[in-house]
């Protein structure tokens, strides 16, 4: 089974309906800006764990959401999970 | 490691000493192949493999076992023709029989403008060292007769570039050689021993953190496949790194002979055949990052109903086995090799879909970099160092399908 994405509009569809959208976050300790900017341009959390990420529904409703995965097992974890 | 390995391989095990002059993390192919060229063309023995699994379950166990050098750009060009004949001279070297076999590689255009690319990789290619030609329809099909050349009417292949130098190997017997090369020659490889972290002192990366103890190194390699971003976070490093999962899947075995290996850029597969028959195919990463080792129904359905226009035999076969790797993919799609900025700490990563053709080159530039100090000069491009100076080496055309 491949995995499946739960759209908040049209539920849970097939994840070839999406495009992964990575939410990019430049670490805080960084503070000199060309170094923020080579983080914002090339690095990446590469999170191994639960990770919150946005999906656009592209053969769908044609929205963007978030949602949160765990990176280790493809698992989606529910909203009302902490 | 099996016992049939253990009993056929002269694989010394020994208890971890508490410092070395190299500790490398990730006992896969290029973590070994660094230790075996540290061993065979440096004379540094006092070295130690940490392997979190057992040597060569990680990628190396997962790839496509596809080795050529018919990449996009110069830099590329000749730092994987290095490993191709690298690979072909490695049987001899190592006394092993390591199921190389030279095969060739087509790589198709239905297209015009793919036509136009095939030539230009052609030209390139030969231009700096890695022999190609642009083959016509009549040729292709000489090559490789099991080809629907009218592609099901919808994927004609209009021309292809013809890499003759294109080859498979065993994938474990590569690591398991380079691991006896270095073991015999005194190095350590430790299994089942995770590196938890790593031991600084000030700046300066000093050793590692194991399960079995903490020890100190000169210099410290993370030749980890899969995990790479996590080894780094421990020297304090963010790299521009995604992991993410690669399937591949073979059929029951094919009677016929199918000669040379097979690739489409426009389809989005690759076939091969295998020593024990059965046709190996392969295929684009999936698009969302992920360290899970699951595989889907969706990916052979997808991958079947785009290789059946060109492979229309494959109709007949069944899917016997199927897998997972996790690739570390780089924003430009070239590996990673080289110091980090940090001093005692050195990488070899970004390996991508195209790790396992790499590993000879890889681990001998690895070993040259810290026996001499110097960055030598076939890796120099690749140096993490290259984002930040806007240097990147886009390769996504040659690199994209394995």
């Amino acid at each position: 089974m491949s995995l499946r994405i739960p759209c908040p509009t049209c539920g849970d569809r097939s994840v070839h309906e999406f495009v992964h959208g990575e939410i990019r976050r430049v670490p805080d300790h960084l503070t000199d800006p060309d170094e923020r900017d080579l983080d914002f341009a090339f690095h990446h959390d590469n999170e191994e764990g639960i990770v919150t990420e946005r999906w656009f529904h592209a053969l769908g409703c044609r929205r963007w959401f978030e949602i949160r995965r765990d990176t280790r097992t493809d698992r989606i974890v529910e909203p009302e999970e902490s | 490691m099996n016992e049939f390995v253990e009993r056929q391989m002269k694989l010394t095990w020994r208890p971890p000493k508490k410092s070395y002059d190299v500790a490398i993390v990730g006992a896969g192919g290029h973590g070994l192949a660094t230790a075996y060229y540290l061993a065979t063309r440096h004379g540094i023995t006092n070295v130690a493999v940490f392997e979190r699994g057992y040597i060569g379950g990680g990628n190396s166990g997962r790839n496509t076992t596809i080795i050529r050098a018919n990449y996009g750009i110069p830099a590329a060009v000749r730092f994987y023709q290095r490993s191709v004949d690298l690979y072909r001279g490695l049987e001899q070297e190592t006394d092993r029989w390591l199921m190389h076999q030279q095969k060739g590689i087509l790589w198709m255009a239905h297209s015009e403008a793919a036509v136009r690319a095939e030539r230009m990789r052609a030209k390139l290619n030969t231009e700096f060292g890695a022999e190609t030609e642009f083959v016509e329809p009549r040729q292709v099909r000489e090559l490789c007769p099991q080809l629907d050349i009218e592609g099901g009417g919808r994927w004609p292949v209009l021309g292809a570039s013809y890499h003759p130098q294109g080859a498979t190997a065993r994938h474990d017997r590569v690591v398991w050689a380079l691991a006896e090369g270095a073991m015999q020659r005194g190095a350590h490889v430790h299994q089942n021993t995770p590196v938890e972290g790593l031991i600084l002192d000030g700046e300066r990366v000093a050793g590692v953190r194991t399960a079995a103890g903490d020890v100190a190194a000169g210099a410290v390699v993370s030749a980890v496949g899969g995990h790479v971003s996590r080894i780094a976070a421990m020297a304090g490093l963010r790299l521009p790194i995604r992991t993410h999962r690669l399937q591949a899947f073979v059929t029951n075995h094919y009677r016929q002979q199918f000669g040379p290996i097979v690739a489409s850029s426009e389809l989005f597969f690759y076939a091969s055949q295998t020593a024990r028959g059965e046709m190996l195919l392969g295929a684009e990463i999936d698009p969302q990052p992920s360290f899970s080792y699951r595989s889907s129904h969706d990916f052979v359905q997808d991958v079947c109903r785009r290789a059946l226009h060109l492979l229309p035999f494959m109709a007949n076969l069944r899917v016997l086995r199927q897998w997972t790797g996790v690739c570390d993919m780089s924003p430009d799609y070239s590996p990673i090799m080289g110091r980090t900025g940090v001093p005692g700490f050195y990488i070899t990563t970004g390996w991508g879909t195209w790790g396992f053709k790499a590993i000879p080159a890889g681990g001998e530039q690895m070993a040259e970099l810290i026996a001499s100090g110097e960055t030598p000069e076939l890796i120099a491009p690749f140096g993490l160092d290259r984002f930040a100076r806007d240097r990147t080496m886009a390769d996504r055309g040659s690199a994209g399908t394995h």
